[in-house]
């Protein structure tokens, strides 16, 4: 049932692997969070037109569920969020013609989210950090960003690939399923010798297809996968700390705020957990159930965007998939 | 050798600088600190690099005619660097103080030795007036912490648009005047064409907005 005054906004995610739909309210904040997973076969990557089929398959059956979950009527909300990229082409049309369907059987307008600022977003919302220097790792971003003039400033970021690629396609080469993530952290805690592999830290920028282009040399070597698992965490987390301390110590940021489906790996908590205490500043992580991608980053910035008036029509409600966050304006952080 | 003590005249992220003797030189002694956040064995293998590189590039740019400190010593096991101590105000501090034609002399100056220094291959990473030393007529570059060597535009794009905006915060009523006699004097060593190039780099990083507010 739905409060006074409140406003209600089913978000949906589809920028990848994942399509999730979730309903959040301003004043209750995230009353469900349906997510479904396609999974590749192991020692493949995602395809994305067999993802975006997945995501047609499951859309139905988990748009009921978030409604029943929440305990909502569809008449009850104000708005459609989607995921407007970036992302995977065919996944994101998936999740913007759901978005489409619904916003226009219901008559209700639609908001368009950028992925990342959801991952932002949900991760604030979750933890309560204010004005943090954010850390996002994932699939598609590896960012160090603050908010200054309307809107996210990148810091410094990945010169090639992102730290989820990385993992991920080592994973991939040595055989096991992605998202390979918890399956490279068990590995990495039964490794034991650093083995050297490069270490690119340029200036605030991270540089990670050197590490890997490295790590899978090695391997082919003969190498443990254990104590490459463990030599690669140990220098890719490290080039990404060292570039976050040195956001920290310019910007005076007293919190910092990691976010994104790698936030959810131990040891990288543990490094900037060590640079936050050197630099006074809170440490603040996703909780594990919002690290991944998920409908709640969409339908709770989808709220946020909302109420600041950002809504496209139907007929402009496009994908990006490639979609920078420094170019999207966020109204209610100003 | 003994320990060499002084008074620790500044403390970044990555190192510590000290005011020491050496020799019977004024000195300074830079000392790259551990990180405990990272494993004690890549630690001190990024630490030891560093230190190498830096002091290779503060020669090398000398070489190249743009005054450095003279590196006295290197000390691999505490990753530290021994350099002379380079007496005179940073522009940024005298800057505001000179008249117009001297802004514009010292600016041109400015621009020819980061040409030179791009010439050689060298990116500074951090130029800012804070890291230029004014000796009489002459500037002395410090602070190889960040610098690299490369040739890329988009670098030098940066070393420029770094130093474009550090005038322009700091000194903001000359910046525009003042950065266009950089590029007079950089545009004097590289060409015009090549100058052309690099400067439409920082016309490019400059709508980024990446830097945007954060020094």
């Amino acid at each position: 049932m739905r409060e006074r005054d409140e406003v209600l906004c089913l978000g949906i995610e589809s920028s990848a692997h994942t399509f999730g739909v979730s309903i959040a309210s301003d004043k209750r904040g995230v009353l469900c969070d349906v997510n479904a997973v396609y999974k590749p076969p192991p020692g493949k990557g995602i395809h994305p037109r067999e993802a975006s089929q997945h995501h047609s398959h499951v859309a139905p059956s988990m748009v009921k569920r978030a409604f029943e979950q929440a305990g909502v009527s569809p008449a009850e909300l104000d708005a459609i969020a989607y995921c407007k990229g970036p992302g995977l082409g065919p996944c994101l049309r998936v999740g913007a013609t759901v978005a489409r369907t619904l916003a226009s059987a219901l008559n209700k307008p639609l908001t368009p989210v950028h992925h990342a600022i959801g991952h932002i977003e949900i991760a604030a919302y979750a933890t309560g950090a204010i004005d943090p220097l954010v850390v996002l790792v994932s699939g598609g971003h590896t960012s160090i960003a603050a908010f200054a003039e309307g809107r996210w400033r990148v810091f410094g970021e990945t010169e090639d690939i992102t730290l989820g690629n990385l993992i991920d396609m080592f994973a991939r080469e040595i055989g096991l399923p992605s998202p390979a993530g918890p399956a490279i952290e068990e590995l990495a805690k039964k490794g034991k010798n650093l083995v050297d592999l490069p270490y690119l830290q340029k200036g605030n920028d991270v540089s990670y297809s050197g590490l890997l282009t490295a790590a899978l040399a090695k391997y082919r070597e003969g190498i443990s996968v254990e104590d490459l698992a463990y030599s690669l965490q140990e220098v890719a987390f490290a080039e990404l700390a060292e570039a976050a301390e040195r956001a920290l110590a310019l910007l005076e940021k007293r919190e910092l705020l990691l976010t994104g489906g790698v936030a959810a790996n131990k040891r990288l908590q543990e490094m900037l957990k060590v640079v936050c205490e050197e630099h006074d500043a809170r440490f603040y992580v996703v909780p594990m159930k919002y690290a991944g991608d998920c409908g709640a980053q969409i339908a709770w910035t989808g709220v946020l965007a909302y109420k600041s008036g950002v809504v496209v029509s139907v007929e402009e409600s496009f994908v990006s998939p490639r979609w920078r966050f420094d170019e999207v304006d966020v109204p209610w952080r100003s | 050798m003994e320990e060499l003590k002084g008074e620790l005249i500044k403390k970044g992220a990555e190192a510590e600088l000290y005011r020491i003797e050496w020799m019977g030189y004024p000195a300074v002694l830079k000392r790259r600190i551990p990180k405990a956040y990272r494993h004690p064995q890549l630690d001190y293998a990024i630490r030891r690099s560093r230190t190498i590189k830096e002091a290779q590039l503060l020669s090398e740019a000398r070489r190249a005619g743009v005054p450095t400190p003279p590196v006295f010593s290197v000390n691999l096991k505490d990753t530290s660097i021994i350099m002379r101590y380079i007496e005179g105000p940073t522009l940024r501090s005298v800057f505001d103080e000179l008249s117009e034609s001297e802004k514009a002399k010292v600016c041109e100056h400015v621009g020819e030795l980061v040409a030179k220094l791009h010439l050689a291959g060298i990116v500074h990473g951090d130029l800012t007036p804070a890291n230029l030393i004014v000796v009489g007529d002459e500037i002395f570059f410090v602070d190889f912490g960040l610098a690299e060597r490369s040739k890329s535009i988009e670098d030098r794009g940066v070393d420029l648009y770094l130093l474009k905006r550090a005038l322009t915060s700091a000194h903001y009523r000359y910046a525009e005047l003042s950065f266009s006699h950089v590029v007079v004097g950089y545009s004097s060593v590289v060409g015009e064409e090549e100058a052309k190039k690099v400067m439409e780099r920082v016309g490019e990083i400059e709508k980024r907005g990446r830097y945007i507010t954060f020094r």
